[in-house]
Formats: structure tokens, sequence, C-alpha cells
């Protein structure tokens, strides 16, 4: 990445970042927010779950801000009216997708799914809800999935192979029917490449996979990201 | 022949070495071997013919051949007579006696069996498919006979890579894989960038429904295909390519495997490509039924060897392709442009189609339709002209309806849009698009509402699943539509639909999603009213949803 800086304009306020930033951390550093679910900083992007697109003045159409390089001279909006109804729509049938009941889930209070849907308004879902009925492997010795409850974001996958190195996660099937598994769809249990590192635990933005019998504000607390990165610096 | 090392100036001596060859006959039985009439039994044909021309004594005089798709894949096997071009359809081992003994022997054309409808070919334009049905697709003397693999020696005797560039990008050739991106300038940004090596992947996964343009192209031409990959290598500076077909494509695969081993042999291929210090070879990539992998980023994924997922662009192909290095997508129609484009000048090639809009298109003609098969016509044709010129108008003397371009993603464009112009504009201008070229008939006896259900079915099958607007989104509009056909739809439904299906094309990251809701969003522009009698009369027009729905109860 080269020194140079890059000015542009996000809802209009003037900012100026160093060139190959992409608009989501341009945003977020300068307080502007723009939501996001599959987007974790650290780990690639992927630009799937699309609640971070923004409108850029000159092209019809809509970019994913996580994913879109800033250039000079950039006008960006992020909340116009139709980013907003878009992104209640995306909450809309990620709630509806799968089986998502707040009141009985693990992470009831720490979701990330949750909280977008306070903060947008999203009071109610306009498609009929679908109620999966997936198999939860909890045959790992503390870790347990419940694929009800996902929403395919694919930060476990890039945080285990990215970070951890162990590439025990990956995705099976396609479209609706697309499935996060282990290994070549084994159980987690007899997993031979998982490392029980927890990260995917603590990146899930949702409660699909958590540690059993923990409190998500525990699995999700700061010492553990401290800890590891002490280890990792010594 | 086959062996040695060529140099730039024996091609000529080949082609003339084999007209000389093809002049000794004074019939040529073609015989389409394309996997449209080799399930009817065209191998049997072909061998029938042998025997039959030695049983009459006229195998000097004969040459049988196997050949490409001549187009009319409704009536296969089907078998061509030069001179003259006597088309046979629908001929069977038992009828080959009586063809040799009537055509050859007594020279009378055997009138019944011939394939009558000469208005399908009249409107026809043949650039890409300009050697399908004439040439054996499996020897390359035939190719370069027919002048063939005369454009690279052109481009490396006379050419300087940007000169090729100019005249592409002169021809005003867009990309036949749908979106229709100027070719000569992707091909620049490619040239223009730094890093190396550089990449080709000419795309033949041609997933669609009932599209198999590029199929009966590969089979019926696959030189021009490698002659077009050639080119494009020359000219950005590539030295691999890789040719990505479906594995559902066998024959395809087969002739385009003998076909890079001949030209491999006869150094057309590989280092020092005719003893010059180019070099390029290509490699088969296979892909396993996914439609998204005819993507641009998710082929390249494949090819790489991970699932094939689409990713965003920025970073594109041409500057950050295979391995991220600098990659030149092509469809294998475009390229199959490439060798009529260096040979006869992009100026030449501008003047056929319209001025925004160069050249050909083949598209796959089906449906309900009377002269079903593949047809290449210039492009600004009407679709008036494709569907009751070129088509014949709708089979069983029923009444048009719709006609659904550019495959399970494309556009239901009613009778009042007949006459628009087939250019990437004006389809996209009324909500279709150009896609791999498919064009489905649709006639009354089809509802429009069950024909949107079907296509959004495809898609969900389809979508890979990364992205939440084409994956959750398309599965919502289908419970939508399972809804209205059980005759449990309410008018709410229709609202629900449009914005769905709008926010699906504008949310979705790849080409699939952003174009998946194009039937419905057109059929609810174009066929409302039969939305709206399915919701409140409870009737299908077409008699079709409410009585699938009592036969599966039945069950």
């Amino acid at each position: 990445m080269s020194n140079s800086t890059v000015t542009l304009k996000i809802d209009g306020v003037e900012i100026t970042v160093p060139e190959g930033t992409m608009i989501l951390k341009a945003a977020t550093d300068n307080g502007i927010r723009i939501p996001t679910l599959c987007a974790l900083e650290g780990l690639s992007n992927s630009g799937g779950c699309r609640l971070c697109l923004v409108e850029i003045a000159g092209s019809p159409k809509l970019f994913a801000a996580c994913i879109t390089p800033v250039s000079s001279g950039m006008v960006v909006t992020t909340n116009s009216e139709r980013l907003k109804e878009y992104r209640k729509m995306t909450v809309q049938l990620l709630l509806s997708e799968r089986t998502h009941v707040c009141s009985v889930c693990v992470a009831n209070d720490h979701c990330e799914l949750q909280s977008l849907a306070n903060e947008l308004g999203v009071d109610h879902v306009m498609f009929e809800r679908k109620w999966t009925d997936y198999k939860i492997d909890s045959t790992h010795d503390f870790l347990v999935i419940d694929r009800n409850r996902c929403i395919l974001c694919t930060r476990c996958i890039r945080v285990c192979d990215e970070i951890e190195g162990a590439h025990t996660l990956d995705l099976k099937m396609r479209g609706k029917d697309t499935q996060v598994i282990m290994d070549l769809d084994n159980n987690w249990g007899v997993s031979c490449s998982c490392t029980s590192c927890r990260k995917c635990a603590k990146v899930c933005p949702v409660g699909a996979i958590y540690v059993e019998e923990e409190p998500l504000a525990r699995t999700k607390h700061k010492e553990i990201a401290e800890f590891l990165l002490a280890r990792r610096r010594r | 022949m086959e062996g040695t090392r060529l140099k730039l100036g024996d091609l000529q001596k080949i082609a003339e070495h084999e007209v000389d060859f093809e002049r000794a006959f004074k019939h040529r039985i073609n015989v389409c071997c394309s996997s449209g009439c080799v399930p009817f039994g065209a191998f049997d044909v072909l061998k029938a013919f042998q025997e039959a021309v030695k049983e009459f004594g006229v195998e000097k005089e004969c040459k049988v051949a196997r050949t490409g798709c001549v187009g009319t894949c409704a009536v296969g096997p089907a078998v061509v007579i030069e001179p003259g071009d006597y088309l046979y359809q629908n001929v069977t081992p038992d009828k080959v006696r009586q063809i040799v003994r009537d055509h050859i022997v007594l020279g009378l054309p055997v009138k019944d069996m011939l394939y009558q409808n000469e208005a399908f070919f009249k409107k026809q334009h043949r650039l890409v498919l300009r050697n399908a049905g004439k040439i054996d697709p499996t020897r390359i003397q035939d190719y370069i006979a027919a002048g063939g693999y005369a454009a690279i020696v052109k481009c490396l005797a006379t050419m300087t890579p940007q000169g090729v560039i100019y005249e592409v990008l002169g021809s005003g050739l867009r990309g036949r894989g749908g979106a229709g991106f100027p070719t000569g300038q992707k091909w620049s940004l490619v040239a223009r960038s730094h890093s190396s090596p550089k990449y080709i992947v000419a795309n033949l996964d041609e997933g669609d429904p009932g599209v198999f343009a590029n199929r009966t192209l590969a089979e019926a031409d696959p030189h021009a295909i490698l002659e077009g990959m050639l080119i494009a290598a020359y000219a950005v500076g590539a030295e691999k390519g890789y040719i990505y077909i479906r594995a559902e494509y066998p024959l395809a695969i087969e002739t385009l495997q003998k076909a890079i081993a001949q030209a491999r042999a006869m150094s057309l291929l590989g280092e020092n490509v005719l003893e010059t210090s180019f070099k390029f070879d290509v490699e088969l990539r296979f892909g396993a039924g996914a439609f998204v992998a005819g993507e641009e980023t998710a082929i390249l994924a494949s090819v790489e060897g991970r699932r094939a997922m689409p990713r965003p662009r920025p970073p594109y192909p041409a500057n950050s392709g295979l391995w991220g290095k600098p990659t030149l997508i092509q469809n294998v129609e475009t390229l199959a442009n490439i060798p009529l484009i260096v040979l006869n000048g992009g100026a030449w090639f501008s003047k056929i189609g319209t001025g925004k809009c160069t050249g050909t298109k083949c598209f796959s003609l089906t449906g309900k339709v009377n002269n079903p098969g593949i047809i290449e016509v210039p492009m600004g044709i009407t679709l008036h002209e494709v569907v009751f010129d070129v088509g014949g108008g709708v089979a069983d003397n029923r009444k048009f309806k719709a006609v659904l371009v550019g495959g399970p993603s494309g556009g239901c464009l009613p009778e009042t849009l007949l006459e628009l112009p087939i250019d990437y504009d004006s389809l996209t201008r009324v909500g279709a698009i150009m896609g791999s070229g498919g064009i489905v008939v649709i006639d009354d006896k089809s509802c429009m509402v069950d024909t949107a259900k079907f296509f959004t079915d495809f898609c969900i099958d389809e979508s890979c699943g990364k992205c939440t607007p084409c994956r959750a989104g398309l599965a919502k509009i289908k419970e939508i539509f399972e809804g209205i056909t059980r005759g449990e739809g309410n008018l709410e439904d229709l609202a629900t639909l449009e914005k769905a299906s709008i926010y699906i094309r504008d949310a979705s990251l790849c080409g699939l999603g952003q174009t998946a809701p194009n039937p419905v969003i057109t059929t609810l522009r174009y066929f409302k009213d039969e939305y709206v009698r399915h919701i409140v009369d409870k009737v299908c027009p077409a008699d079709r949803c409410f009585k699938n729905v009592k036969e599966v109860n039945k069950q």
C-alpha cells in the first residue's frame, strides 16, 4: 500500500484516508456507522451479507462498503431511504430464513442480528418464517453448532482458516441448503483438524456456534483475545 | 502430415493439399454427429452411409464425413449432401440405402426426406458457426482447408499485439457471455497489466436449461475456439489458457481434447508456436454442474480448484484473476469471432449488425416453435423475425403468448414487444437480457405465473448461498408463488413480490442474483392480469396451476 491519501465524501463529511482503504473502514474510523454482519476486522472480506451496501454518486449500482476501496472524489451515501429499506429487508430475510427465536437462544442480548433488528427498527417480518429442523452437533467436548441459527456469514470459516490455520470449517451444499461443516462433513467430535481454539464461537455473530454451559458474554469477552494476542507476541 | 512441426508458411500448403484432395470427390455426405443428433443414432447413420457408398460402388466419388451441427436439432439426425446443400432430416440407417441410390447414383434427391423449411436459413448469418456442419471437427486439416489458423499466421507474421487489439476495438465486438462488455477494452486492460504470467480463460460453462449454442460450437468447430484463444494470447501477452467446460458435455470435451492434441502436434500450441518465439498452451478444466460457475469470478475460483463462489469486483480479473494474475475471461463464442476480425479487419465486422452491437449472435431457439435449433442471426434482427421467420412461428398452430429471452434469468416479453431489435441495450431496457442466448417461445397453453415460478426454482437451486438476497430472498419469492398457485394468494402478495424482486436485483453480489428475478419482474410488468386472475378468481387462464395441486393431492 502506498503512502498517498485519498479524499472523499461520506454522507456529506469530507474524509481523508490512505489509498486502498475500504469505504467501511473509512466510515467507521470517522464515526460514521454502517451496519455489517459478515465483516470483521482482521479477517478477509466476504461481501456476502449485503448489509453494508452504500450508494456511490454516478453509479446506479449498490456497493458493499466492506469490499469497495475508496477513490478520490467519491461521494458516498450510507443512509438513503432505499438503503434503509434494503437493510431492513436483509435482516427480515435472515430472521425468516431459519429458526430464530430470541427468547430461547443462547445469544439473546449478545446477538448482532438481534441488535441490528433493533437498531434498524425491524419490528415484524413480512415473509413467512421458515422453521428449519437441522440436527444440533454437540459431539465436541465443549463446542456446539446449531445450524438452525446460522446466518452463513462465514466468519467462523474465515477465522478458522486465516487466523487459526486449521481450516476445519467449510461449506457444503449451495443456495438455501448451504451448511457449515467440519472436515469432510464429520461430526465435530471426531474432527481431526479442529484445535478446539474456540475462535469460531467467539466470532459467531449469532448463537449458532457457542461453548457449552458458558455464558456468551464470557465467550466473547475481550480477555480471551488479549490472552491469544499476548501468546502470539511471544 | 500430423506430427510434423509447422512453420508459418506451411499452413497454406496443407490448405491447398486438402482442397485438391476434396476436389477429387463429386459428392460430400456430411452427417451431423452433434449431441443433438447422436442420441437418435447419428453414428449408426454415418456407418450406414460408409457401407452404402461401398455397396453401390461410389466410394471413390463420395466423401462421407462426420461433421458438427447444422442447426436443425429437432429433425436429427441431419445429413447434408453437397453440392447443392441438400438437407435430409430424420435420417435413420434404413433410409440410407435409398438416399445413396437415388441421390448419388441416379442423381434424384429424395424429395420427401428433405428439410423443407428454407426460411430457417434465410435470415441467418453464420460467422461463428461458419464451419458448423461443413467440416469434420476431428480433423485439423479440414479446419485449415477452410481458412483456419490463417489469422494467427497473419498475427505472428505481420501484426503487433497492439495492432490486433486495435482491430478488435475497431470491430465493436462485445462479450457474448451475456453482459456485453466491449472485448477490445477488456483486452487492452489485460495487455496494460504489468504483472506476469497472464492467463486466458475460455468460458464454456453453459449452464442455462435449454441453451446449447456453445456446446454446438465446441462440437462443430473446436479449432475456431483454439485459434481465438491463440490470437487473444498473442494480443495480451498470455502464455497459458484454460477452457472451462461443463463435465456434462462429454462429446464436446472429447472433440476439444482431440483438437488440442492435434494443434500441439502441429506446433500450433506449446512452445514456439509455428517456430516463432510466441508460446501458448491450453488445458481443459471441467465444471461439475453449477450454473453459477459460469460467472466470471466463480469460474476463477473453480479453475483454481476452489468452491465456485463469486467474489466482489473490483479487483477485476483483468488485474487480479487466476492466482492473483491478470486474466482474460471470454466466452467461447466471442473467441470464435476473433479469427474473422483479424482476417477481414475490424471495420468489416463493425458493418454487420447495428452500430452499437456489431456482429452476430448465436441463439438456442426452443420452446413451442416450429423450427427449434441453433441459429445465428445478425444483431438488431427483431424478435418477430426470429420467432416467426427463422423459427417458423408457434408450433401446433397455437397462439403466441410470450418469449423468454436470456435463459432462466431472462425476461418474458409479450407480443407487443415483438418488433424489438435484439441487441444488448434494447433487451436490458425492457427487462430481459442477452444472457447466454436462450430464446424460449411460450404459447397460450402455458401459464406465466407457472413459468416465472419454474425459473425462480431453477435459480434457487443454482444460487451459491453466499449473499443473503439471492439465497434467502429467492426462497421467499418461491414461497409466495406456491401460495398463489395453491389458491392461497392475496393481492398484497404482488406488492411483496415486486418489492422483494427489485431488492434482489439491486442488492445481490453477482450476476446470477442480479438477474434471477427478471422473469418475475417482467411477468409482473407484462402479464399482471394473469397473477390477478390467479389470486382473485382462483383461475389459471392456461389451466395449469391449480390442477397440478389437485393431482399432487390425489397422489
